[in-house]
């Protein structure tokens, strides 16, 4: 969509809350475990349907005119927003919500015993990129969309809704964010940092993947999850350098990450 | 006569796209070099290497006998060679006077001179001159003064093209490479711009080369026409020569001149 | 060309302060002190924002200032605040020499990812380091100026006076700066930088420049900061930080040197009220604020008292 969206952490975060809280209080309730993974899904999507064209609708439709830098601020302010909102619903006290997660139980593999949850995690990240890649390349939804990326003005001619194209981007977008938080929350204690921490993260996976490049992104994922692990096996304190490392040496060779798309010609 | 410019075996591929194919010309000091062809000939792609945008895939370009192939466009333009854009690049949220204004300081800084430890106004290299007296000056000679306070970004297009060439004269270029300066302007305005153009910039005895579509502006004021077809130059002679040849009129022309 | 009125209105600024300074109450002075250190941060960040780029980790060199400053007290019982502030400048400004190398390189949403997963590298770093205080941080020596310890009732104005000096130099500076060809190159490079390569000068080049400026103003400012409140921490290099940092650069508008002091003021004193209504929704209060300033106000705070931008 060409703007630089901050919120996207806030989203990651909002699912997380949504899905521990709710899958928490529905298991409490007496679902049976083996619902909570439908839950999970749920949760993101009712927090991203909501949320996300509230504030595309609200705030941002009114702003796309500006500089970029100005756009960048105001998603960064509106994340600030939203930190504070998430406070105030759900505490600072960590959630957690492991019955997912321990649910599967685990399996060994060579020295380590790995969970099968993950297995989940691994499989729900592959279908969303695939179904994004899919949506963008074969549906006629994704076709149009791209077409408003590369040029508004010209889209609007030719009779593109370009507003609804937006909506639906944004709360797509929030949608995976939130998607990402909520199954990510049964790994981890669900804390107001985690907005900023997965933004800071997701940036060095779109560098080293390259801008605009969903096989970099998956790429750039997979590096910086693998180095993140090995770092926090064999160098705890390392971890947050070694992966600015990486990406300062992708950038070395490859300014625009491994997979740039091209640039039209400027002059 | 020593070239100033000389091109030699040029050659860029863009994939599959041929925008240069063993590109050959040796430009002579002073003289006004037309270069025609059709969109895509590979004009500008010419331009941009010697400017040091592109770098070419084999071949080299030598300066006053100096190989300036590698440099990239900023030491390009300051061993003297400036160039106007086809699309005017221009800072869009700073008036004209301002776009001036920091041309002239890339200038003084590059020469040493009206930087923070410096006293008193600073002389422009060149033009002896402050840079205010600098910017006032070559606005006038291209008719944009009353443009001067306003924001490059409401200017119309040909006052754009314009500001940008008068841009490029700043820096006292020894080669100047106008890429279609006349474009955007109406018919009637051609000649009377690029007469304008040509005054201001021959005052200062530079070698000019310029990409034109319109072939009356080109047999008036080039003196040496280089045709491009297809990332070849097809035709290196006098306006007259090169017009008629056939070649030229096949693919650049597209039939008969109306002289 | 008007006649450049702004040194000028330092100077008067300068004046008053170290005037009516001895008469102010101990909790205005500190008020003014802060906003003075935070001005300087600011002063950074609004020479970057001309060039359109925002550093969301500026906090990394503002932090960098404060433990230089007070690793000098743990370890040599240095107290001066000149001493104090040139080793935050130094130490923040090697290090923006350092990082400016590969942050030169990007511009928007890169360089001020970049600038904000720097700085939050810095702050778990701090965090883990139990010999500086793991997140507890330390405590600054009570100041004092070329070896002479002010009574108590006198600190507080002391640590004022040397600031609101050096806050004047600093803006004179760059204001100065903001002048030659280098400082006028930046809205330049913010709209097109292709022009700026053609016209002879490198982008890369002059960015890295700025981004040490900045990076050594706050430097100054995060010292004077521990100084002031005689403690530090490593929230000094958390994102919310850089967020603060940020709000007041956008609140006080790019147009004038003195702009950014105005802004942190005024900053400080939404900050006090704010916190004395509601503590716990800062954050939502400022990225309020943030959206309204950048709403109706968009140039700033600044430009309410001029039209265009000065200089």
């Amino acid at each position: 969509m060409k703007i630089v969206n901050v919120t996207h952490g806030s989203f990651y975060a909002l699912g997380a809350y949504a899905a521990a809280s709710i899958t928490g209080a529905l298991l409490a309730k007496g679902m049976p475990p083996s619902l909570s993974y439908a839950v999970l899904l749920g949760s993101a999507l009712l927090v991203s349907v909501i949320v996300a064209p509230l504030i595309e609708r609200g705030i941002l439709r009114f702003m796309y005119a500006k500089d970029e830098v100005v756009i960048l601020l105001i998603t960064y302010a509106l994340f600030l927003i939203l930190e504070d909102v998430i406070k105030m619903i759900w505490g600072v006290n960590p959630y957690f919500i492991a019955e997912p997660y321990g649910l599967l139980g685990s399996f060994d593999v060579l020295d380590l015993t790995y969970p099968y949850y993950n297995l989940i995690l691994v499989g729900v990240a592959i279908a969303c990129g695939a179904g994004l890649a899919w949506m963008l390349g074969s549906t006629r939804t994704g076709k149009l969309l791209v077409a408003v990326i590369h040029d508004t003005e010209v889209s609007r001619a030719m009779g593109i809704n370009v507003d609804r194209m937006y909506l639906y981007t944004f709360t797509f977008g929030s949608l995976l964010a939130a998607i990402g938080g909520a199954f990510t929350a049964p790994t981890v204690s669900v804390v107001p940092a985690l907005g900023v921490e997965v933004i800071v993260l997701s940036f060095a996976v779109v560098v080293i993947g390259g801008l605009g490049s969903l096989p970099g992104a998956a790429l750039g994922a997979v590096m910086v999850g693998l180095v993140r692990s090995a770092a926090i096996h064999y160098l705890p304190q390392a971890e947050l350098f070694v992966i600015y490392l990486v990406m300062a040496m992708v950038l070395a060779f490859r300014p625009r990450g491994l997979f740039s798309i091209a640039e039209a010609r400027k002059i | 006569m020593a070239a100033i410019l000389d091109a030699q075996g040029l050659n860029k591929n863009f994939g599959a796209v041929t925008a240069a194919s063993d590109i050959n010309a040796a430009i002579e000091r002073d003289s006004v070099v037309g270069l025609i062809g059709t969109n895509g000939a590979g004009k500008t792609t010419f331009i941009n290497m010697i400017t040091g945008y592109l770098k070419p895939d084999r071949g080299r370009i030598r300066y006053e006998g100096r190989d300036i192939t590698e440099l990239a466009p900023r030491d390009v333009t300051r061993l003297g060679i400036c160039r106007s854009f086809q699309i005017p690049q221009l800072y869009a949220s700073l008036t004209a006077f301002e776009n001036m204004l920091v041309g002239i300081g890339v200038v003084l800084r590059n020469a040493g001179r009206g930087g923070f430890f410096s006293r008193g106004r600073a002389l422009v290299p060149g033009h002896d001159l402050p840079a205010e007296d600098v910017a006032e000056r070559i606005l006038e000679r291209f008719g944009l003064a009353e443009y001067r306070d306003k924001n490059a970004q409401v200017l119309p297009g040909g006052v754009r093209k314009l500001l940008d060439i008068a841009l490029t004269m700043v820096a006292k270029p020894k080669i100047l490479l106008l890429d279609e300066p006349t474009s955007g302007v109406s018919a009637e305005e051609k000649f009377v711009i690029m007469e304008m153009i040509m005054a201001a910039v021959r005052a200062e005895g530079a070698t000019v080369l310029f990409v034109e579509h319109d072939m009356e502006v080109v047999s008036r004021f080039a003196e040496r026409v280089l045709a491009f077809y297809d990332g070849r130059i097809i035709a290196d002679a006098a306006p007259e020569i090169a017009l008629a040849d056939p070649e030229v009129k096949r693919y650049v022309v597209g039939g008969v001149l109306r002289a | 060309m008007s006649r450049d009125r702004t040194p000028r209105t330092l100077g008067l600024i300068l004046l008053a302060l170290l005037v009516f300074g001895q008469f102010l109450p101990q909790w205005t002075l500190f008020l003014v002190t802060v906003a003075l250190a935070k001005g300087l941060v600011v002063l950074g960040l609004m020479i970057m924002l001309r060039c359109g780029l925002v550093s969301f980790g500026q906090a990394l060199y503002y932090c960098i200032g404060a433990y230089a400053a007070g690793m000098l007290g743990r370890l040599f019982g240095a107290s001066d605040v000149f001493t104090l502030m040139l080793a935050g400048m130094a130490a923040a400004g090697l290090v923006g020499f350092v990082l400016g190398f590969l942050l030169a390189r990007y511009r928007s949403i890169f360089f001020g990812l970049l600038s904000l997963a720097v700085s939050m590298i810095l702050y778990g770093l701090l965090v883990k380091t139990e010999a500086l205080g793991s997140t507890d941080g330390f405590h600054v020596l009570p100041s004092t100026l070329f070896g002479l310890r002010p009574a108590d009732a006198w600190v507080r104005y002391t640590v004022l006076a040397v600031a609101v000096v050096v806050a004047f130099i600093a803006a004179l500076l760059v204001h100065r700066y903001l002048g030659t060809p280098l400082g006028r190159l930046a809205p330049a490079i913010k709209d097109n930088e292709i022009r700026v390569e053609y016209m002879g000068a490198s982008a890369r080049h002059a960015i890295h420049v700025k981004y040490v400026i900045a990076a050594a103003l706050a430097g100054l400012g995060g010292a004077l900061a521990a100084t002031t409140v005689g403690h530090i921490d490593p929230e000094m290099a958390y994102w919310t930080t850089s967020g603060e940092f940020i709000f007041i650069t956008i609140l006080a508008g790019t147009g004038n040197v003195i702009a950014p002091f105005l802004g942190a003021l005024v900053f400080g004193v939404i900050q006090t009220v704010a916190f004395g209504i509601s503590p716990n929704t800062w954050q939502m209060v400022l990225g309020g604020s943030l959206l309204v300033v950048i709403v109706f106000l968009p140039n700033g705070l600044w430009s309410l008292f001029r039209g265009r931008k000065l200089a």
